[in-house]
């Protein structure tokens, strides 16, 4: 077991480092020049590029970025807040993202498995039913589309909510957008949790129990949940990935200063801003890869079948 | 259980004849029907399928004859000039039918009203789901020949050729689709062929990944062996065997890529990156709505209906497809 | 409560069960009776789709859910803890009375597949004692002695160790024997074995069909075998129900079917069944396959597969005509005006064998 997440930890980390060194030439190599060129004299902009370092080896660059960034230092932007490093900005920025994604995912995960759940054991049944459409309707219509309706309704027209977040009210002003960024999470693990159900609770070795007198709450914790719930281990790694993609547009939406923000104006204003490019680039694989490895690990963990290894014996 | 209490009809003696004239070697219950005639009848009878279907199929004449019919153009402000020499504009016009009224427009038809510039929104509506239609079947049907052909590959060569291909996928896959188009958008301009490439260079992994299982399936069977046997060349097999026994799942799988990339588009346009004016696509349509809600409320709804209903209509599909292509036995 | 036959223990009376299907209504079971009594053992016979599992799987409760039980009844009859006979009928018993009172503790089921049929997230150990801890008034440490003596019962070796176990770390048949010993693990009066050896390789078989019948020589229980596989039938079983579409179309002991058989569709399973003499090319197989019972057929379902099918066979269903007392067959063959019809020649040469082949190994 020892052997296996130790060799998981170390490809994760080899595959991290190769996405960093592509992203960082692909970067590196863009045409044209990093800095606003209209707003800039050429021997500015010259300065600039040797400040720095831009004329060096492509190799020794990386060389030094890897040592800066070892040392969590991301370097400045080129474009976006001035002066200011680019790890100072994050650092605020993945507070509030975290903060509203880790609600997202607390709220869409406990209420998709209820859902999920009580849909399954009463299948066929108007709480199927409503659970059928509510994922439907939660993978139909994206997040942000709630969000700008919940926005207009509560916010503008009711003034229940604030209408843009406010970090100083942090738990009041995240009910909306956390909702919102929840409710793809919402429907997808009640779908899965409900098929999933449903599919154990028609499989053999349920069958089997209830032949040897299983029934009840019994059944349903001892049998189905356990193997009804590993496999939503694997749904949610992709999930928590689209729910990163999802805060892009909800931080866009409703004014939070967080990494997805950061992502928008770093590529659609009206320069691109490469070093943060760059920086949130590396951020979100590593989270990404991260997640997954997290995911395999857990799924190694509940899964006796990963878990304890190996065939022995015979009939 | 005795000879007398199960039947009520009274035999005569000639009923005890031999039938004579029969076949009864050939098998009638399986013979007569092929395996797609059984998928297709799978799929008609299928009542959400259906549904899905006429949804995808009435959204894609409207957004083919949208455009071409209404009496204004998607990028042309609605306006004339009145006696004053001023030019009147249809600016923030509410759904209207254009049966009378007061006002300068209340004559003209104005099914979803027109947004805050003064254009037709039913027209930019349908021009929106036209763009984002294309975008989805160009870019789905690109990544299925991609992704086809390298799943088949890595799957039929196996041994180092398939790890090497996998361990490429594998960290293609490790790639978040935000980072692709972030960098991207260092490279490209901004607009439909951004959305285009960055769909381009992520979904043809899922495909890829189900073609190499069904070549892995398929590739053990008899009469791939025989005719390996027989000296077929290796990309005869390939794409003259195995490709057409790949079809249902990719189907299915691209079903449900396309509302994918339907919602990447949306969501790229939204944030900026993708369809950029005087073009529209749904995406950008919801911007557009998003930054007038206050003043004009109603704007916003069509391109999220129509979004809503191709993310529905083809995901009904998928599922169809799925379900018709693995009927599941009834175990007796 | 209902009437029952004295001597049986378990009994259906015209089990009659439907499925709804997308496609339409299918008919599954078409009015099965079978009589069931102590000590023996009853095999039903039939292809895949003739409705066998379904039989069985009714009067264990596990139906699916788009199953309708038309009519028909499931009787039982036990002795409650007063000493009292009871019948009931397992059809009109609520789930969870069932599941209490007759399942596991009464009639226990052994299932098709050994790699499926055992949970792959709990130890087998846990699995075995959870059936002894809900019927018995057990405590753990019982319960587990209990368990490890089933394990012993079965031939498990080092059973101390086997108890934790997962499934996926044994092999098929000693899966198989795991579940054969949660089955026995609260003392059934029934054991119903869904092709217990279908899925294991053909030497595994043997060893568990030979473990089946020690058990209940053992444990003097009834045991109901389901299998389409008449040399398995030829082992175990003291009654054989051939059973084709819905219906069980020939019943009697086991030397009636295998010796003296009157169904042409039980002439047609003997003879493809292979034995050592016979020439691949005279290997027979019975025409066609079983009718689609979404659309019943009308007379005798299996008219359109049978070489010796007479004009009434599209009109009217055959009623069961008796040979013996324990023999009986649903064929218009055996109607008194019916042309006299032998068993195929080769069949009757095959069968020869095999009775010498029995007589000297007795």
């Amino acid at each position: 077991m020892a052997k296996y997440i130790l060799k998981r930890i170390g490809l994760a980390v080899a595959t991290l480092l190769l996405i960093i060194f592509v992203l960082f030439v692909l970067v590196r190599i863009m045409p044209g020049n990093p800095f606003p060129s209209e707003r800039m004299s050429a021997e500015q902009i010259a300065n600039k590029r040797a400040e720095m370092g831009l004329d060096d080896p492509i190799l020794v660059q990386f060389g030094r970025y890897m040592v800066n960034l070892a040392h969590g230092d991301f370097g400045k932007g080129t474009s976006l807040y001035y002066g200011a490093p680019i790890t100072t900005v994050l650092t605020t920025c993945i507070f509030n993202s975290f903060r509203i994604g880790g609600l997202a995912i607390l709220m869409g995960t406990t209420v998709g498995l209820i859902l999920g759940i009580t849909a399954a054991l009463n299948k066929g049944h108007f709480l199927d039913h409503f659970c059928t459409v509510f994922s439907i309707l939660g993978v139909c219509v994206p997040g942000y589309v709630f969000l700008i309706f919940l926005q207009y309704f509560f916010s503008y027209k009711m003034s229940v909510f604030p209408y843009f977040f406010d970090a100083s009210r942090f738990l009041y002003s995240s009910i909306l957008p956390a909702l919102s960024l929840s409710l793809f999470t919402m429907s997808t693990v009640a779908r899965f949790t409900r098929n999933e159900m449903v599919e154990v609770m028609d499989s053999d070795y349920v069958h089997l129990a209830e032949s040897k007198g299983m029934y009840g709450s019994k059944l349903v914790t001892r049998h189905i949940l356990r193997n009804a719930l590993i496999p939503i281990v694997t749904v949610l790694a992709p999930l928590v990935v689209d729910l990163l993609t999802g805060a892009l547009v909800i931080e866009k939406i409703y004014g939070i200063n967080g990494i997805g923000k950061l992502m928008v104006d770093a590529i659609a204003g009206e320069g691109v801003d490469y070093n943060y490019v760059l920086a949130l680039g590396i951020l979100y694989s590593a989270l990404y890869i991260g997640i997954m490895l997290v995911v395999d690990l857990l799924y190694g963990v509940l899964d006796p079948r990963i878990r304890v290894s190996a065939k022995e014996g015979d009939a | 259980m005795a000879a007398t209490t199960a039947t009520t009809y009274e035999p005569t003696k000639e009923d005890f004849e031999f039938l004579a004239g029969r076949d009864i070697t050939t098998d009638q219950n399986f013979a007569s029907q092929s395996y797609w005639k059984g998928v297709a009848i799978h799929f008609l009878r299928d009542k959400r399928a259906m549904i899905g279907f006429g949804i995808v199929l009435v959204i894609i004449i409207f957004a083919i004859f949208g455009p071409i019919f209404s009496s204004y153009s998607y990028r042309d402000i609605v306006s004339y000039v009145d006696e004053s020499g001023k030019e009147v504009v249809a600016r923030g016009i509410a759904p209207q039918l254009g049966l009378g009224g007061d006002g300068p427009f209340a004559d003209r038809m104005f099914l979803f009203g027109t947004d805050d510039l003064g254009r037709d929104l039913w027209t930019r509506t349908w021009q929106g789901a036209r763009v984002s239609l294309i975008i989805a079947f160009v870019t789905i049907f690109i990544d299925m020949i991609i992704g086809m052909s390298y799943g088949l590959i890595s799957g039929y060569f196996g041994g180092a050729v398939d790890n090497i291909m996998q361990r490429i996928v594998e960290v293609a896959n490790s790639v978040p689709r935000l980072v692709i188009v972030s960098v991207l958008a260092i490279f490209m301009p901004k607009g439909m062929g951004l959305v285009i490439v960055a769909l381009l260079l992520t979904e043809w992994i899922g495909m890829s990944k189900i073609a190499r299982a069904e070549m892995l399936r398929i590739k053990e069977q008899e009469y791939v062996l025989a005719s390996r046997t027989l000296g077929a060349h290796s990309m005869h097999i390939i794409f003259k065997q195995i490709l057409p026994n790949t079809i249902g799942p990719i189907i299915t799988q691209m079903m449900f890529s396309i509302p994918t990339a339907i919602f990447t588009e949306a969501f790229l346009s939204f944030v900026g990156v993708g369809i950029m004016l005087p073009q529209c696509s749904i995406g950008s349509l919801i911007e557009s709505g998003f930054n007038n809600i206050t003043t004009l409320p109603y704007q916003i709804l069509p391109p999220i209906i129509v979004l809503a209903l191709q993310m529905l209509g083809f995901n009904f599909i998928g599922d169809g497809f799925r379900e018709a292509l693995a009927p599941k036995l009834e175990d007796m | 409560m209902a009437e029952m036959n004295e001597k049986a223990i378990l009994q259906f009376q015209d089990l009659d069960i439907s499925f709804r299907t997308n496609a339409g209504t299918v008919h599954a079971i078409r009015g099965v009776n079978l009589d069931l009594q102590r000590g023996e053992t009853v095999a039903i016979v039939g292809e895949s789709g003739s409705g066998k599992s379904v039989t069985v799987k009714a009067c264990v409760g596990l139906l699916d859910a788009n199953a309708t039980v038309n009519s028909g009844k499931i009787l039982y009859r036990y002795t409650d803890e007063k000493g009292a006979q009871q019948v009931v009928d397992l059809l009109t018993l609520p789930k969870r009375e069932l599941r209490r009172t007759i399942n596991g503790s009464k009639i226990a089921m052994v299932f098709q597949d050994p790699m499926t049929s055992l949970d792959p997230t709990m130890t087998i150990g846990k699995q075995i004692m959870e059936g002894i801890l809900i019927h018995k008034k057990a405590d753990k440490a019982a319960a587990r002695a209990r368990a490890l003596e089933l394990l012993e019962l079965v031939g498990i070796t080092d059973a101390e160790r086997r108890m934790k176990a997962y499934p996926h770390q044994l092999s098929g048949g000693m899966r198989q024997r795991v579940v054969i010993a949660i089955a026995l693990a609260s003392d059934p009066e029934i054991l119903i074995c869904d092709e217990p050896t279908t899925a294991l390789d053909v030497t595994i078989q043997a060893r568990i069909l030979e473990l089946i019948k020690d058990v209940q020589k053992r444990l003097g229980i009834s045991v109901i075998y389901i299998t389409h596989d008449l040399g398995v039938v030829a082992k175990v079983a003291d009654y054989v129900n051939v059973m084709y579409a819905g219906k069980i179309i020939e019943v009697g002991n086991v030397n009636e079917i295998f010796y003296e058989p009157k169904h042409p569709y039980t002439w047609g399973l003997l003879a493809a069944m292979p034995d050592l003499e016979t020439d691949d090319d005279r290997l027979a197989s019975i025409p066609g396959s079983p009718p689609n019972l979404l659309h019943e057929p009308v007379g005798d379902a299996f008219a359109a597969r049978n070489a010796f099918a007479l004009k009434i066979d599209e009109k009217a269903e055959p009623p069961m005509f008796k040979i013996s007392d324990t023999h009986y067959a649903a064929t218009w063959l055996l109607h008194p005006d019916a042309p006299k019809v032998e068993m195929p020649t080769e069949l009757v040469a095959r069968l020869e064998r095999a009775r010498k082949e029995a007589e000297k190994y007795l």
